[in-house]
Protein backbone atom coordinates (compact mmCIF):
# COMPACT_ATOMS: atom_id res chain seq x y z
CA UNK A 1 0.00 0.00 0.00
CA UNK A 2 1.10 3.23 -0.46
CA UNK A 3 0.41 5.80 2.35
CA UNK A 4 0.53 9.26 0.42
CA UNK A 5 0.17 8.87 -3.39
CA UNK A 6 0.15 12.68 -3.78
CA UNK A 7 3.52 12.51 -2.57
CA UNK A 8 5.18 9.77 -3.27
CA UNK A 9 4.19 9.29 -6.53
CA UNK A 10 4.62 12.63 -7.79
CA UNK A 11 6.07 13.03 -11.76
CA UNK A 12 9.86 14.53 -10.82
CA UNK A 13 9.44 17.51 -12.12
CA UNK A 14 6.64 18.21 -9.58
CA UNK A 15 8.70 17.33 -6.73
CA UNK A 16 11.52 19.45 -8.26
CA UNK A 17 8.81 22.23 -8.00
CA UNK A 18 7.63 21.21 -4.66
CA UNK A 19 11.18 21.30 -2.88
CA UNK A 20 12.32 24.40 -4.86
CA UNK A 21 9.21 26.21 -3.07
CA UNK A 22 9.99 24.57 0.17
CA UNK A 23 13.59 25.47 0.30
CA UNK A 24 12.55 29.21 -0.56
CA UNK A 25 10.63 29.42 2.48
CA UNK A 26 12.92 27.31 4.72
CA UNK A 27 16.12 29.24 3.63
CA UNK A 28 13.95 32.12 4.43
CA UNK A 29 13.28 31.26 7.42
CA UNK A 30 16.62 30.46 9.04
CA UNK A 31 17.56 33.73 7.30
CA UNK A 32 15.30 35.54 9.85
CA UNK A 33 15.54 33.19 12.61
CA UNK A 34 18.69 31.39 12.99
CA UNK A 35 21.85 33.85 13.69
CA UNK A 36 24.63 30.81 13.02
CA UNK A 37 22.88 30.73 9.37
CA UNK A 38 21.90 34.59 8.47
CA UNK A 39 26.03 35.01 9.72
CA UNK A 40 27.08 32.53 7.41
CA UNK A 41 24.82 33.20 4.52
CA UNK A 42 25.62 37.35 4.79
CA UNK A 43 29.54 36.30 4.69
CA UNK A 44 28.95 34.53 1.33
CA UNK A 45 26.85 37.05 0.26
CA UNK A 46 23.75 35.32 -0.33
CA UNK A 47 20.05 36.15 0.20
CA UNK A 48 16.99 34.01 0.55
CA UNK A 49 15.89 35.81 -2.91
CA UNK A 50 18.59 34.02 -4.56
CA UNK A 51 16.91 30.52 -3.92
CA UNK A 52 14.95 30.33 -6.85
CA UNK A 53 14.59 26.68 -7.55
CA UNK A 54 16.01 23.47 -6.12
CA UNK A 55 19.40 23.01 -8.08
CA UNK A 56 19.72 26.60 -6.43
CA UNK A 57 20.59 24.82 -3.28
CA UNK A 58 24.71 23.83 -4.21
CA UNK A 59 25.44 27.65 -3.48
CA UNK A 60 24.31 27.25 0.21
CA UNK A 61 26.74 26.36 2.93
CA UNK A 62 26.91 23.20 4.67
CA UNK A 63 26.40 22.18 8.31
CA UNK A 64 28.39 19.60 10.16
CA UNK A 65 27.92 18.05 13.99
CA UNK A 66 30.22 20.44 15.24
CA UNK A 67 27.93 23.00 14.47
CA UNK A 68 25.24 21.60 16.30
CA UNK A 69 27.95 20.69 19.28
CA UNK A 70 28.64 24.95 18.99
CA UNK A 71 25.69 26.13 19.24
CA UNK A 72 24.35 23.38 21.93
CA UNK A 73 22.11 23.41 22.98
CA UNK A 74 19.13 25.54 21.38
CA UNK A 75 21.33 28.05 19.18
CA UNK A 76 20.28 26.39 16.04
CA UNK A 77 16.22 26.55 16.86
CA UNK A 78 14.57 28.91 13.86
CA UNK A 79 11.31 29.05 16.74
CA UNK A 80 10.04 30.26 19.98
CA UNK A 81 10.93 27.75 23.20
CA UNK A 82 7.63 27.45 23.63
CA UNK A 83 7.09 26.19 20.17
CA UNK A 84 9.20 22.87 20.89
CA UNK A 85 7.21 19.85 22.37
CA UNK A 86 9.82 17.22 22.16
CA UNK A 87 13.54 17.16 22.84
CA UNK A 88 16.02 14.24 22.41
CA UNK A 89 19.51 14.13 22.09
CA UNK A 90 22.13 11.75 20.92
CA UNK A 91 25.26 10.80 23.12
CA UNK A 92 28.16 13.43 22.29
CA UNK A 93 31.46 13.78 23.59
CA UNK A 94 31.50 13.97 27.55
CA UNK A 95 28.72 17.15 28.50
CA UNK A 96 27.35 18.10 24.94
CA UNK A 97 25.46 15.96 23.26
CA UNK A 98 23.51 16.55 20.07
CA UNK A 99 20.16 17.94 20.80
CA UNK A 100 17.40 18.39 18.45
CA UNK A 101 14.07 20.18 19.23
CA UNK A 102 10.61 19.20 17.57
CA UNK A 103 7.50 21.47 17.39
CA UNK A 104 4.23 20.14 17.45
CA UNK A 105 3.94 19.64 13.10
CA UNK A 106 7.82 18.25 13.34
CA UNK A 107 5.95 15.33 14.94
CA UNK A 108 3.21 14.84 12.68
CA UNK A 109 5.81 15.42 9.87
CA UNK A 110 7.97 12.06 11.84
CA UNK A 111 4.59 10.03 12.49
CA UNK A 112 3.56 10.77 8.68
CA UNK A 113 7.32 9.59 7.32
CA UNK A 114 7.07 6.42 9.56
CA UNK A 115 3.21 5.70 8.80
CA UNK A 116 4.40 5.90 4.39
CA UNK A 117 7.10 3.20 6.13
CA UNK A 118 4.79 0.97 7.10
CA UNK A 119 2.68 1.06 4.61
CA UNK A 120 5.31 0.78 2.36
CA UNK A 121 5.92 -2.51 4.34
CA UNK A 122 2.80 -4.16 3.79
CA UNK A 123 1.84 -3.60 7.11
CA UNK A 124 -1.98 -3.08 7.98
CA UNK A 125 -4.37 -1.96 10.81
CA UNK A 126 -4.29 -5.32 12.09
CA UNK A 127 -0.79 -5.28 13.47
CA UNK A 128 1.11 -5.28 16.13
CA UNK A 129 4.55 -4.09 15.93
CA UNK A 130 6.91 -4.31 19.12
CA UNK A 131 9.38 -1.84 19.40
CA UNK A 132 12.71 -2.81 20.46
CA UNK A 133 14.64 0.45 19.89
CA UNK A 134 15.86 2.16 22.70
CA UNK A 135 13.23 4.35 24.44
CA UNK A 136 14.46 7.45 25.50
CA UNK A 137 16.77 10.30 24.53
CA UNK A 138 17.74 8.23 21.52
CA UNK A 139 15.12 8.77 18.64
CA UNK A 140 14.42 5.12 17.35
CA UNK A 141 11.76 4.14 20.39
CA UNK A 142 9.64 7.13 20.65
CA UNK A 143 10.17 7.92 16.88
CA UNK A 144 8.23 4.47 16.07
CA UNK A 145 5.75 4.08 18.45
CA UNK A 146 4.03 7.35 17.62
CA UNK A 147 4.46 6.37 13.93
CA UNK A 148 3.42 3.28 14.16
CA UNK A 149 0.01 4.40 16.72
CA UNK A 150 -0.80 6.87 14.04
CA UNK A 151 -0.59 4.55 11.34
CA UNK A 152 -3.27 3.05 13.10
CA UNK A 153 -1.67 -0.73 13.70
CA UNK A 154 -0.88 -1.24 17.55
CA UNK A 155 2.26 -0.94 19.39
CA UNK A 156 3.98 -2.78 22.04
CA UNK A 157 6.58 -0.56 23.72
CA UNK A 158 9.27 -3.22 24.25
CA UNK A 159 12.29 -1.26 24.51
CA UNK A 160 15.50 -2.75 24.87
CA UNK A 161 16.93 -5.40 26.90
CA UNK A 162 14.91 -8.14 28.36
CA UNK A 163 15.03 -11.04 25.48
CA UNK A 164 13.29 -13.37 27.35
CA UNK A 165 10.04 -11.21 28.24
CA UNK A 166 10.39 -9.74 24.56
CA UNK A 167 10.14 -13.47 23.03
CA UNK A 168 7.22 -14.38 25.55
CA UNK A 169 5.14 -11.10 24.36
CA UNK A 170 5.72 -11.99 20.92
CA UNK A 171 4.56 -15.56 21.21
CA UNK A 172 1.66 -14.51 23.71
CA UNK A 173 0.40 -11.28 21.97
CA UNK A 174 0.71 -12.65 18.84
CA UNK A 175 3.20 -10.05 17.56
CA UNK A 176 3.42 -9.35 13.76
CA UNK A 177 5.96 -6.49 13.21
CA UNK A 178 8.69 -6.21 14.72
CA UNK A 179 10.95 -2.89 15.09
CA UNK A 180 14.65 -2.99 16.12
CA UNK A 181 18.23 -3.13 14.81
CA UNK A 182 19.14 -6.33 12.64
CA UNK A 183 21.84 -7.73 14.50
CA UNK A 184 19.24 -7.66 17.79
CA UNK A 185 16.70 -9.38 15.30
CA UNK A 186 19.09 -12.31 15.01
CA UNK A 187 19.99 -12.83 18.55
CA UNK A 188 16.16 -12.84 18.94
CA UNK A 189 16.07 -15.74 16.63
CA UNK A 190 18.88 -17.56 18.06
CA UNK A 191 17.10 -17.39 21.60
CA UNK A 192 14.00 -18.60 20.15
CA UNK A 193 15.78 -21.47 18.59
CA UNK A 194 17.26 -22.32 21.95
CA UNK A 195 14.14 -22.20 23.51
CA UNK A 196 12.55 -24.47 21.35
CA UNK A 197 9.18 -22.20 20.39
CA UNK A 198 7.25 -23.97 17.82
CA UNK A 199 6.62 -22.17 14.82
CA UNK A 200 3.20 -22.10 14.63
CA UNK A 201 3.28 -19.67 17.72
CA UNK A 202 4.87 -17.00 16.33
CA UNK A 203 3.16 -14.79 14.10
CA UNK A 204 5.82 -12.39 13.23
CA UNK A 205 5.50 -10.93 9.32
CA UNK A 206 7.01 -7.72 9.20
CA UNK A 207 10.51 -6.63 10.18
CA UNK A 208 11.38 -3.04 9.82
CA UNK A 209 15.39 -2.81 10.72
CA UNK A 210 17.66 -0.33 11.23
CA UNK A 211 19.94 2.12 12.78
CA UNK A 212 23.43 0.11 11.93
CA UNK A 213 24.20 -1.31 8.58
CA UNK A 214 22.92 -4.71 7.31
CA UNK A 215 23.88 -7.04 4.40
CA UNK A 216 21.89 -9.16 2.02
CA UNK A 217 23.07 -11.75 3.31
CA UNK A 218 21.70 -10.86 6.87
CA UNK A 219 18.38 -10.21 5.17
CA UNK A 220 18.03 -13.49 3.97
CA UNK A 221 19.26 -14.83 7.63
CA UNK A 222 16.82 -13.37 9.30
CA UNK A 223 13.61 -13.85 7.11
CA UNK A 224 14.37 -17.40 6.89
CA UNK A 225 14.59 -17.50 10.71
CA UNK A 226 12.23 -15.28 11.65
CA UNK A 227 9.83 -16.23 9.17
CA UNK A 228 9.54 -12.44 8.25
CA UNK A 229 9.68 -9.83 5.58
CA UNK A 230 12.90 -7.54 6.65
CA UNK A 231 13.10 -3.89 5.59
CA UNK A 232 15.33 -1.20 5.74
CA UNK A 233 14.42 1.88 7.87
CA UNK A 234 16.80 4.51 7.79
CA UNK A 235 17.20 8.03 9.99
CA UNK A 236 19.40 9.87 12.09
CA UNK A 237 18.13 12.20 14.87
CA UNK A 238 19.84 15.03 13.54
CA UNK A 239 17.73 15.15 10.69
CA UNK A 240 14.27 13.72 12.35
CA UNK A 241 15.09 10.06 13.71
CA UNK A 242 14.29 6.97 11.50
CA UNK A 243 11.64 7.34 8.95
CA UNK A 244 13.85 9.58 7.06
CA UNK A 245 14.11 6.79 4.31
CA UNK A 246 12.53 3.15 3.87
CA UNK A 247 12.41 0.37 2.03
CA UNK A 248 9.56 -1.16 -0.01
CA UNK A 249 8.43 -4.53 -1.25
CA UNK A 250 10.75 -4.56 -3.63
CA UNK A 251 13.92 -3.89 -1.42
CA UNK A 252 16.08 -2.67 -3.97
CA UNK A 253 17.07 0.34 -2.24
CA UNK A 254 15.34 2.76 0.24
CA UNK A 255 12.81 5.39 -0.97
CA UNK A 256 13.71 8.76 0.80
CA UNK A 257 10.73 11.03 2.20
CA UNK A 258 12.14 13.41 -0.09
CA UNK A 259 9.05 16.19 -0.24
CA UNK A 260 10.39 16.85 3.83
CA UNK A 261 14.12 15.78 3.45
CA UNK A 262 16.02 16.66 -0.03
CA UNK A 263 19.39 14.48 -0.83
CA UNK A 264 22.27 15.24 -2.43
CA UNK A 265 25.69 13.42 -2.65
CA UNK A 266 28.80 15.05 -2.51
CA UNK A 267 32.60 14.33 -2.44
CA UNK A 268 33.34 13.98 1.32
CA UNK A 269 37.17 15.60 0.33
CA UNK A 270 35.55 18.67 -2.23
CA UNK A 271 32.39 19.07 -0.79
CA UNK A 272 31.22 19.27 -4.18
CA UNK A 273 28.07 17.74 -5.89
CA UNK A 274 28.94 14.27 -7.15
CA UNK A 275 26.89 13.31 -11.06
CA UNK A 276 23.94 10.77 -10.07
CA UNK A 277 24.37 7.42 -9.49
CA UNK A 278 27.67 7.88 -8.06
CA UNK A 279 28.84 6.67 -4.34
CA UNK A 280 29.67 9.65 -1.78
CA UNK A 281 28.52 11.25 1.29
CA UNK A 282 25.23 11.30 1.83
CA UNK A 283 23.66 14.90 2.93
CA UNK A 284 20.80 15.88 3.78
CA UNK A 285 18.54 19.44 3.92
CA UNK A 286 14.98 19.41 6.05
CA UNK A 287 12.58 21.09 3.52
CA UNK A 288 9.83 21.53 6.13
CA UNK A 289 11.87 21.23 9.74
CA UNK A 290 10.40 23.79 12.34
CA UNK A 291 12.23 23.42 15.42
CA UNK A 292 15.66 22.58 14.23
CA UNK A 293 15.74 23.16 10.36
CA UNK A 294 18.96 22.21 8.81
CA UNK A 295 20.72 22.78 5.52
CA UNK A 296 23.19 20.38 3.81
CA UNK A 297 23.54 18.58 6.71
CA UNK A 298 26.66 16.26 6.19
CA UNK A 299 25.30 12.46 7.60
CA UNK A 300 29.14 11.33 7.14
CA UNK A 301 27.01 7.92 5.48
CA UNK A 302 28.73 6.74 1.89
CA UNK A 303 25.95 5.86 -0.46
CA UNK A 304 24.41 6.80 -3.86
CA UNK A 305 20.95 7.66 -5.73
CA UNK A 306 18.99 6.07 -7.70
CA UNK A 307 15.87 8.71 -9.38
CA UNK A 308 15.00 5.91 -11.68
CA UNK A 309 11.43 5.29 -10.80
CA UNK A 310 10.83 2.15 -8.66
CA UNK A 311 8.54 -1.11 -9.66
CA UNK A 312 6.43 -0.12 -6.58
CA UNK A 313 5.17 2.71 -8.07
CA UNK A 314 6.92 4.80 -5.69
CA UNK A 315 9.05 7.98 -7.85
CA UNK A 316 10.71 8.97 -4.52
CA UNK A 317 14.50 8.91 -5.35
CA UNK A 318 16.12 6.15 -3.67
CA UNK A 319 19.51 5.34 -1.16
CA UNK A 320 21.40 2.48 -1.51
CA UNK A 321 22.75 0.48 1.19
CA UNK A 322 25.30 2.77 3.93
CA UNK A 323 28.32 1.22 2.74
CA UNK A 324 30.55 2.90 5.20
CA UNK A 325 31.10 6.21 6.90
CA UNK A 326 33.37 9.30 5.74
CA UNK A 327 34.47 9.77 9.41
CA UNK A 328 35.59 7.36 12.38
CA UNK A 329 31.97 6.67 13.64
CA UNK A 330 31.08 3.19 14.97
CA UNK A 331 27.78 1.59 15.15
CA UNK A 332 27.82 -0.30 18.42
CA UNK A 333 24.27 -2.20 19.51
CA UNK A 334 22.58 0.73 16.65
CA UNK A 335 24.21 3.47 18.98
CA UNK A 336 26.71 5.68 17.34
CA UNK A 337 29.65 5.56 19.16
CA UNK A 338 33.25 8.58 18.17
CA UNK A 339 36.54 6.58 19.52
CA UNK A 340 36.76 10.51 20.83
CA UNK A 341 33.86 9.98 23.42
CA UNK A 342 36.01 6.98 24.83
CA UNK A 343 39.00 9.21 24.81
CA UNK A 344 37.46 11.98 26.51
CA UNK A 345 36.40 9.74 28.84
CA UNK A 346 39.30 8.30 29.65
CA UNK A 347 41.03 11.49 29.85
CA UNK A 348 38.84 12.63 32.91
CA UNK A 349 40.36 9.59 34.99
CA UNK A 350 44.06 11.05 35.73
CA UNK A 351 44.39 7.37 36.70
CA UNK A 352 44.72 6.56 33.19
CA UNK A 353 46.80 6.92 30.65
CA UNK A 354 45.82 8.49 27.21
CA UNK A 355 45.92 5.60 25.18
CA UNK A 356 43.63 3.58 24.35
CA UNK A 357 42.27 0.38 22.08
CA UNK A 358 38.90 -0.05 21.13
CA UNK A 359 38.52 -3.64 19.81
CA UNK A 360 34.42 -4.46 18.76
CA UNK A 361 33.65 -7.84 17.96
CA UNK A 362 30.04 -9.69 17.51
CA UNK A 363 29.44 -12.55 19.26
CA UNK A 364 26.05 -14.53 18.72
CA UNK A 365 24.69 -11.16 16.99
CA UNK A 366 25.31 -8.91 19.84
CA UNK A 367 27.78 -6.43 19.34
CA UNK A 368 30.85 -6.03 21.96
CA UNK A 369 33.00 -3.25 22.76
CA UNK A 370 36.39 -3.42 24.31
CA UNK A 371 38.01 -0.68 25.72
CA UNK A 372 41.66 -1.04 26.80
CA UNK A 373 43.54 0.94 28.69
CA UNK A 374 46.53 1.19 31.06
CA UNK A 375 46.70 2.36 34.14
CA UNK A 376 49.61 4.98 35.08
CA UNK A 377 52.27 3.99 36.92
CA UNK A 378 51.93 5.38 40.58
CA UNK A 379 48.02 4.09 40.22
CA UNK A 380 48.84 0.33 39.46
CA UNK A 381 48.18 -1.22 42.81
CA UNK A 382 49.15 -4.39 44.82
CA UNK A 383 45.57 -4.86 45.66
CA UNK A 384 43.24 -6.35 43.12
CA UNK A 385 40.29 -4.71 44.65
CA UNK A 386 41.27 -1.42 44.09
CA UNK A 387 42.28 -1.97 40.16
CA UNK A 388 38.61 -3.83 39.81
CA UNK A 389 37.36 -0.60 41.43
CA UNK A 390 38.84 1.38 39.04
CA UNK A 391 38.36 -0.41 35.95
CA UNK A 392 34.65 -0.64 37.30
CA UNK A 393 34.57 3.16 37.34
CA UNK A 394 36.09 3.63 34.31
CA UNK A 395 32.95 0.94 32.55
CA UNK A 396 30.04 3.31 34.52
CA UNK A 397 31.55 6.52 33.04
CA UNK A 398 32.09 5.13 29.87
CA UNK A 399 28.23 3.59 30.12
CA UNK A 400 26.88 7.05 31.30
CA UNK A 401 28.28 9.23 28.28
CA UNK A 402 28.09 6.25 25.56
CA UNK A 403 24.74 4.73 26.48
CA UNK A 404 26.02 1.51 25.84
CA UNK A 405 28.32 -0.92 28.06
CA UNK A 406 31.47 -1.36 27.51
CA UNK A 407 34.31 -3.63 28.78
CA UNK A 408 37.45 -2.17 29.88
CA UNK A 409 40.09 -4.24 30.14
CA UNK A 410 43.80 -2.62 31.83
CA UNK A 411 46.48 -3.85 30.42
CA UNK A 412 50.73 -4.16 30.99
CA UNK A 413 52.15 -0.67 30.55
CA UNK A 414 53.50 0.29 27.58
CA UNK A 415 51.74 -2.41 25.59
CA UNK A 416 49.37 -0.25 23.65
CA UNK A 417 50.92 2.04 20.86
CA UNK A 418 51.67 5.27 20.88
CA UNK A 419 50.95 8.33 18.49
CA UNK A 420 48.91 6.59 16.10
CA UNK A 421 45.98 7.90 14.28
CA UNK A 422 42.21 7.75 15.97
CA UNK A 423 40.92 5.36 13.28
CA UNK A 424 44.39 3.32 13.94
CA UNK A 425 42.73 3.15 17.98
CA UNK A 426 39.86 0.93 16.69
CA UNK A 427 39.64 -2.28 15.44
CA UNK A 428 36.76 -3.96 14.26
CA UNK A 429 36.48 -7.34 14.09
CA UNK A 430 33.03 -7.72 12.81
CA UNK A 431 32.06 -9.00 9.82
CA UNK A 432 28.42 -8.61 8.31
CA UNK A 433 27.51 -11.83 6.76
CA UNK B 1 60.16 -5.77 61.11
CA UNK B 2 58.40 -4.78 58.01
CA UNK B 3 60.30 -6.23 54.82
CA UNK B 4 59.76 -5.04 51.20
CA UNK B 5 58.03 -7.07 48.72
CA UNK B 6 57.61 -6.89 44.79
CA UNK B 7 53.71 -6.90 43.44
CA UNK B 8 53.74 -6.92 39.65
CA UNK B 9 50.94 -6.40 37.15
CA UNK B 10 50.52 -9.33 34.24
CA UNK B 11 47.76 -9.39 32.00
CA UNK B 12 46.22 -12.89 31.51
CA UNK B 13 48.68 -13.75 28.92
CA UNK B 14 50.66 -17.10 28.52
CA UNK B 15 54.11 -16.83 28.89
CA UNK B 16 54.21 -13.59 30.82
CA UNK B 17 55.39 -14.84 34.18
CA UNK B 18 57.90 -17.05 32.59
CA UNK B 19 59.05 -13.30 31.15
CA UNK B 20 59.24 -12.15 35.10
CA UNK B 21 61.45 -15.29 35.84
CA UNK B 22 63.94 -14.82 33.30
CA UNK B 23 64.16 -11.61 33.66
CA UNK B 24 65.12 -12.19 37.16
CA UNK B 25 67.34 -15.23 36.52
CA UNK B 26 69.37 -13.33 33.88
CA UNK B 27 70.33 -10.77 36.51
CA UNK B 28 71.20 -12.73 39.33
CA UNK B 29 68.30 -12.34 41.61
CA UNK B 30 66.79 -15.55 43.21
CA UNK B 31 62.83 -15.74 43.98
CA UNK B 32 62.51 -16.62 47.96
CA UNK B 33 58.27 -16.31 47.72
CA UNK B 34 55.77 -15.82 45.46
CA UNK B 35 51.84 -15.53 45.67
CA UNK B 36 49.72 -15.13 42.52
CA UNK B 37 46.23 -13.55 42.61
CA UNK B 38 44.16 -13.58 39.30
CA UNK B 39 40.80 -11.62 38.65
CA UNK B 40 39.07 -11.77 35.47
CA UNK B 41 41.73 -10.67 32.67
CA UNK B 42 44.77 -9.41 35.18
CA UNK B 43 47.02 -11.29 37.71
CA UNK B 44 48.98 -10.08 40.04
CA UNK B 45 52.57 -11.42 40.97
CA UNK B 46 53.70 -11.10 44.59
CA UNK B 47 57.18 -11.94 45.24
CA UNK B 48 59.62 -12.00 47.68
CA UNK B 49 63.24 -11.56 45.96
CA UNK B 50 66.92 -11.91 47.29
CA UNK B 51 67.46 -8.29 46.16
CA UNK B 52 64.42 -5.89 45.98
CA UNK B 53 65.86 -2.88 44.50
CA UNK B 54 67.83 -4.70 41.36
CA UNK B 55 64.95 -6.47 41.17
CA UNK B 56 62.62 -3.55 40.83
CA UNK B 57 65.06 -1.70 38.33
CA UNK B 58 65.64 -4.50 35.41
CA UNK B 59 61.51 -5.39 35.72
CA UNK B 60 60.97 -1.44 35.10
CA UNK B 61 63.44 -1.87 32.57
CA UNK B 62 61.19 -4.58 30.44
CA UNK B 63 58.17 -2.24 31.42
CA UNK B 64 56.51 -4.29 33.78
CA UNK B 65 54.19 -2.21 36.23
CA UNK B 66 55.93 -2.74 39.31
CA UNK B 67 54.70 -2.12 42.72
CA UNK B 68 57.08 -2.10 46.46
CA UNK B 69 54.97 -2.70 48.94
CA UNK B 70 55.74 -3.49 52.95
CA UNK B 71 54.88 -7.13 54.71
CA UNK B 72 55.25 -8.40 57.27
CA UNK B 73 57.39 -12.27 57.28
CA UNK B 74 56.74 -14.00 59.97
CA UNK B 75 58.56 -17.62 61.06
CA UNK B 76 56.77 -20.27 62.83
CA UNK B 77 57.39 -23.64 63.91
CA UNK B 78 56.87 -26.24 61.14
CA UNK B 79 53.99 -28.01 63.56
CA UNK B 80 50.46 -28.71 63.58
CA UNK B 81 48.49 -25.82 65.10
CA UNK B 82 51.75 -23.29 65.38
CA UNK B 83 49.94 -20.71 62.45
CA UNK B 84 46.60 -21.06 64.44
CA UNK B 85 47.75 -19.78 67.80
CA UNK B 86 49.54 -16.83 65.53
CA UNK B 87 46.31 -15.79 64.00
CA UNK B 88 44.42 -16.20 66.90
CA UNK B 89 46.20 -13.57 68.66
CA UNK B 90 46.18 -11.19 65.52
CA UNK B 91 42.36 -11.61 65.40
CA UNK B 92 41.97 -11.00 68.93
CA UNK B 93 43.48 -7.53 68.28
CA UNK B 94 41.19 -7.14 65.44
CA UNK B 95 44.35 -7.56 62.40
CA UNK B 96 42.71 -7.91 59.49
CA UNK B 97 44.55 -9.91 56.68
CA UNK B 98 44.31 -8.96 53.12
CA UNK B 99 46.45 -11.54 51.66
CA UNK B 100 48.76 -13.99 52.72
CA UNK B 101 51.20 -16.51 51.42
CA UNK B 102 53.73 -19.46 52.93
CA UNK B 103 56.93 -21.01 51.79
CA UNK B 104 59.27 -23.10 53.85
CA UNK B 105 62.52 -22.95 54.52
CA UNK B 106 64.70 -26.39 56.30
CA UNK B 107 62.86 -26.59 59.53
CA UNK B 108 60.59 -23.72 59.40
CA UNK B 109 57.84 -22.01 58.21
CA UNK B 110 57.10 -18.69 56.87
CA UNK B 111 54.47 -16.89 56.81
CA UNK B 112 54.16 -13.35 54.82
CA UNK B 113 51.42 -11.18 55.70
CA UNK B 114 49.84 -8.41 54.37
CA UNK B 115 47.68 -6.77 57.42
CA UNK B 116 45.31 -3.24 56.52
CA UNK B 117 47.28 -1.79 60.03
CA UNK B 118 51.00 -3.02 59.69
CA UNK B 119 52.15 -0.77 62.03
CA UNK B 120 49.92 -1.97 64.61
CA UNK B 121 50.31 -5.59 63.48
CA UNK B 122 54.11 -5.61 63.81
CA UNK B 123 53.61 -3.81 67.80
CA UNK B 124 51.64 -6.77 68.39
CA UNK B 125 53.63 -9.69 67.22
CA UNK B 126 56.71 -8.02 69.11
CA UNK B 127 54.86 -8.07 72.03
CA UNK B 128 53.73 -11.43 71.79
CA UNK B 129 57.54 -12.56 71.04
CA UNK B 130 56.53 -13.42 67.76
CA UNK B 131 59.84 -13.99 64.92
CA UNK B 132 59.95 -11.47 62.13
CA UNK B 133 62.49 -12.05 59.18
CA UNK B 134 63.86 -9.06 58.24
CA UNK B 135 66.08 -8.27 55.07
CA UNK B 136 68.89 -9.84 56.35
CA UNK B 137 67.49 -13.15 57.89
CA UNK B 138 65.69 -13.93 55.04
Amino acid sequence: MIWNKTKECMSREEMRQLQGARLRKLVDRVYHNVPFYRDKLQKMGIMPDDIRTIDDIKILPFTTKQDLRDNYPFGLTAVQPTEIVRVHASSGTTGNPTVVGYTRRDLSVWQESIARCLAAYGATREDTFSVAYGYGLFTGGLGLHYGVEHFGAAVVPMSSGNTDKHIRLIRDLGITGLACTPSYALHLAEVMEKQGIPEEKIKLRIGAFGGEPWTENMRKNIESRLKLQAYNIYGLSEIMGPGVSHECECKNGSHIIEDHFFPEIIDPETCQPLPEGEQGELVFTTLTKEGMPLIRYRTKDLCSLIYSPCECGRTSVRMTRIVGRSDDMLIIRGINVFPSQVESVILQLPEFEPQYQLIVTRENNRDNLEVQVEVREEYYSDEINKLVALKNRLAHNLQSVLGISAEVKIVEPQTLQRSVGKSQRVIDKRVLD
Amino acid sequence: MKIKQLSIFLENKTGRINQVAKTLGNNGINMIAFSLAESADFGILRLLVSDTAKAAAVLKEEHFAVKESDVICLECSNTPGALAKILDTLSSENIFIEYMYAFAREKSANIVIRPTDIDKCEEVLTRNNCNMLNGETL
